[in-house]
């Protein structure tokens, strides 16, 4: 007779994967994708095309030179490509797309020992990589008529309230800046179906998005705009809640919210540059590992019982 | 504050099938071990003729408990065998002579004090049929009694497939309730909650109705949440009482009994004929029929599977006890133990362990621990070897449910590192220990 597996209990697992988690991330990615191309033209599929591309194949390629396992099928670099497009103006150089895409796999990801292990978003510190290296291309942004302008951001720094589009245009992504960050109700649908999949909590979002609210109310900004515009919506739900990058634990969670709130309405209202998501999630990116320990809970019955 | 866990497929297929009593085995091999703390010391040789509840194993030291024969016959040899557990003992087969005589000394015994029902439990040689397999006898040896505020009856059966308590509870209730009286009226207990999950909707109307005609009995209908049987998980669900870290139930005025070993304690009251025979579920994607089937103690599980229609096709893993805890087997010519509850064969597909991939940090192990631990850290600490940050997370706490390694999607083996964390952690705090007497 054959010989009978042995192996440690439990005999049995949840059908939950890797490689299902980042498929629903992918899912919930596709309607801000969608919204991208109906606002900014078909550029933007081939920005989100060659990013994805770019990733997969770095991801591919890094592990074959190194003899890793590959990973490429657990979809995650799929993911990290469509975030960083979603990160970039519609008129990018591609060849600075393919610059991001490998900064994004190989030395934030990869360099630190591939998915799971590095400490910092993929995408958010390849997107601050390129803000650094190329500031024009980085902020040339293209409304959707095409005539190049502002973003909101940009025109409330300046307080040139004149040419702001209205809540209904924010809303549905007409207005300036990254391809990705622009239709909220694109993003929310995203959102909700992994809320609804629970592959995320409510804690970093609402704690990030609820934070920028009430600062935004206690300094007398425009709220609506202020959560609207930016990446705001896009970081609390997309990249605040990766989970590499940021603490597993609930409390954690809404500690790393609030700080990327904090840090985001700081330099947004007092900051050099108009925007502070990307920054605030990078930092807070840092603080995980002391906020993880900081929040863990108190196993049972440590420290005596209870009759 | 509520207490994790997860909600496993319950594939109780067998609950509605009362238990077929199978032909005496041609020959039955019973380990000294099947408890725990030490072996019996066996006390027949090849050739010695035995009768069905005649001692072969006496009990040696005070946490152990003796074993019998389970079929009548003669003692065709006694070997030296390596168990599931890893623990080398002494097994004694017997060829049966298919009679099944009962050895003479069988006659209820004579319990009219606390001290004389301990003793009579002592040598029934029952043991936590759980699974656990702890000598309850010991759980009943209570220094206080007039500590114990609450006795826990654990009919939870959380574990998919097994459905023998249940069977228990609907088949022999009576027994249960007896026992009951017996507690309250030689150990002066008063309080008395039997903790089911509610799947089992039949043993609970049972018990209801039992509970109904008989004081301080009450039937805690619990969520099926897997591990909701764990001993201090059962506690804190039924009382609201946390057994602190590295106590016991007694810690906090609590026995905890499982539902069929107290049903068999009455039996033997009764009767005097001691623990030599056990109600298996037999279960599992391999299995044509799954049933409960009553076997004598010691029968190879591969008679288990002919009298359940035979199997599908070759199992390619079986497990003593349920999928969530159970122990792999390496042969099908292993024995029923006296804590077996149920034997689980899997097909190829099912038995196959999912491939595992790089840890993701989802945090889905640490939000899912019944006792909040955190599986992730726990595996980082060990395979750095860092004994103080093992200490620090608290390893030792880990009871081994498996919920962890159920929900992880990268499916790592953390229940596995656990176990190991929990050696690392002993041997860092004996070398402290030796450090600090230098």
């Amino acid at each position: 007779m054959r010989k009978l597996i042995s192996s440690v209990s439990p005999h049995v697992h949840s059908p939950l994967t890797t490689q299902k988690i980042m498929l629903d991330v992918v899912i919930a990615l596709l309607p801000a994708g969608i919204a991208s191309v109906i606002i900014f033209g078909l550029r933007a599929l081939l920005v989100i095309g060659v990013c994805v591309a770019v990733c997969v194949f770095m991801e591919w390629g890094f592990e074959k030179i190194c003899k890793k396992e590959n990973t490429i099928t657990d979809l995650s670099a799929v993911v990290t490509g469509l975030l960083l497009a979603y990160n970039l103006p519609v008129e990018i150089p591609i060849w600075q797309a393919v610059f991001g895409s490998v900064v994004a796999i190989v030395v934030v990801k990869q360099l630190f020992g591939g998915i799971g292990q590095n400490f910092a978003n993929p995408a958010i510190t390849a997107r601050i990589v390129m803000m650094t290296a190329f500031s024009g291309t980085m902020t040339s942004w293209v409304i959707p008529d095409g005539v190049s302008s502002a973003t909101p951001l940009a025109l409330m720094a300046k307080g040139d309230m004149s040419s702001m589009p209205s809540y209904l245009q924010m809303f549905f992504g007409y207005r300036g800046g990254c391809l990705g960050e622009t239709c909220i109700f694109a993003l929310l649908l995203g959102g909700v179906y992994l809320l609804v999949k629970r592959v995320i909590s409510w804690h970093t979002p609402v704690a990030f998005i609820g934070t920028v609210a009430l600062m935004s109310l206690v300094c007398g900004k425009d709220v609506p705009y202020q959560l609207m515009a930016g990446g705001l919506v896009l970081g609390a739900l997309f990249m605040a809640t990766d989970y590499s990058t940021t603490p597993p634990t609930k409390w954690g969670k809404i500690i790393f919210g609030i700080g990327c709130g904090l840090i985001t309405v700081l330099i947004r209202f007092w900051g050099n540059f108009p925007e502070g998501v990307s920054f605030s999630i990078l930092i807070m990116n840092i603080l995980t590992p002391y906020i993880t320990r900081l929040t863990r809970s108190k196993p049972f019955g440590v420290g005596g019982g209870k009759r | 504050m509520k207490l994790h866990g997860i909600k496993v497929q319950h594939k109780k297929n067998t609950s509605d099938l009362p238990p077929v009593r199978l032909p005496v085995p041609d020959e039955v091999g019973i380990p000294m071990s099947m408890h725990i703390g030490k072996p019996a010391k066996v006390v027949v040789k090849r050739g010695d003729s035995v009768k069905v509840g005649q001692v072969i194993g006496e009990r040696d030291g005070f946490v152990s408990a003796p074993v019998h024969a389970s079929v009548s016959g003669t003692v065709s040899k006694v070997e030296d065998m390596v168990m599931s557990t890893g623990q080398k003992v002494p097994v004694v087969f017997i060829k049966s002579d298919g009679l099944n005589e009962v050895y003479e000394g069988i006659t209820p015994p004579e319990v009219n004090d606390y001290q004389s029902l301990v003793e009579a439990i002592q040598l029934s040689g029952v043991v936590g049929l759980g699974g656990a397999g702890f000598p309850t006898f010991v759980k009943l040896n209570v220094k206080e009694l007039d500590k114990i505020e609450e006795v826990v009856i654990n009919a939870a059966e959380c574990e998919p497939y097994i459905t023998s308590d249940t069977r228990t509870m609907l088949d022999k209730p009576d027994y249960i309730f007896k026992a009951i009286e017996a507690c309250r009226k030689f150990m002066g207990i008063k309080r008395f909650i039997i903790g089911i999950e509610d799947n089992k909707k039949e043993a609970i109307k049972v018990m209801k109705e039992h509970a109904a005609k008989t004081d301080g009995v009450e039937v805690r209908v619990l969520p099926s949440i897997y591990p909701q049987g764990g001993e201090k998980v059962l506690v804190y669900n039924t009382t609201g009482k946390i057994i602190p870290k590295g106590g016991l139930p007694l810690d906090v005025g609590v026995i905890v009994v499982n539902v069929t070993t107290l049903a068999f304690c009455a039996e033997y009251l009764e009767t005097g004929m001691p623990l030599i025979e056990k109600c298996v579920t037999v279960d599992g994607s391999a299995v044509k029929h799954p049933a409960n089937v009553i076997v004598p103690i010691g029968t190879p599980i591969e008679n288990l599977f002919e009298a359940c229609g035979g199997l599908k096709c070759e199992p390619a893993k079986i497990i003593y006890g349920g999928p969530m805890m159970g122990i792999a087997v390496p042969s099908t010519d292993t024995p029923v133990l006296k804590m077996t509850n149920a034997i689980i064969a899997m097909d190829e597909k099912e038995a196959t362990p999912p491939k595992t991939t790089p840890c993701i940090n989802c945090g889905n192990c640490l939000r899912h621990c019944p006792f909040r631990l955190d599986p992730k850290g726990i595996m980082s600490a060990y395979n750095i070897g860092d004994g103080e940050a093992l200490e620090a997370l608290n390893v030792d706490l880990c009871m081994e449910c498996g919920c962890c390694s159920y929900v992880c999607p990268a499916k790592r083996p953390l229940v596995q590192t656990n176990k190991l964390a929990k050696i690392k952690l002993r041997e860092y705090i004996n070398s402290k220990k030796e450090e600090g007497t230098k």
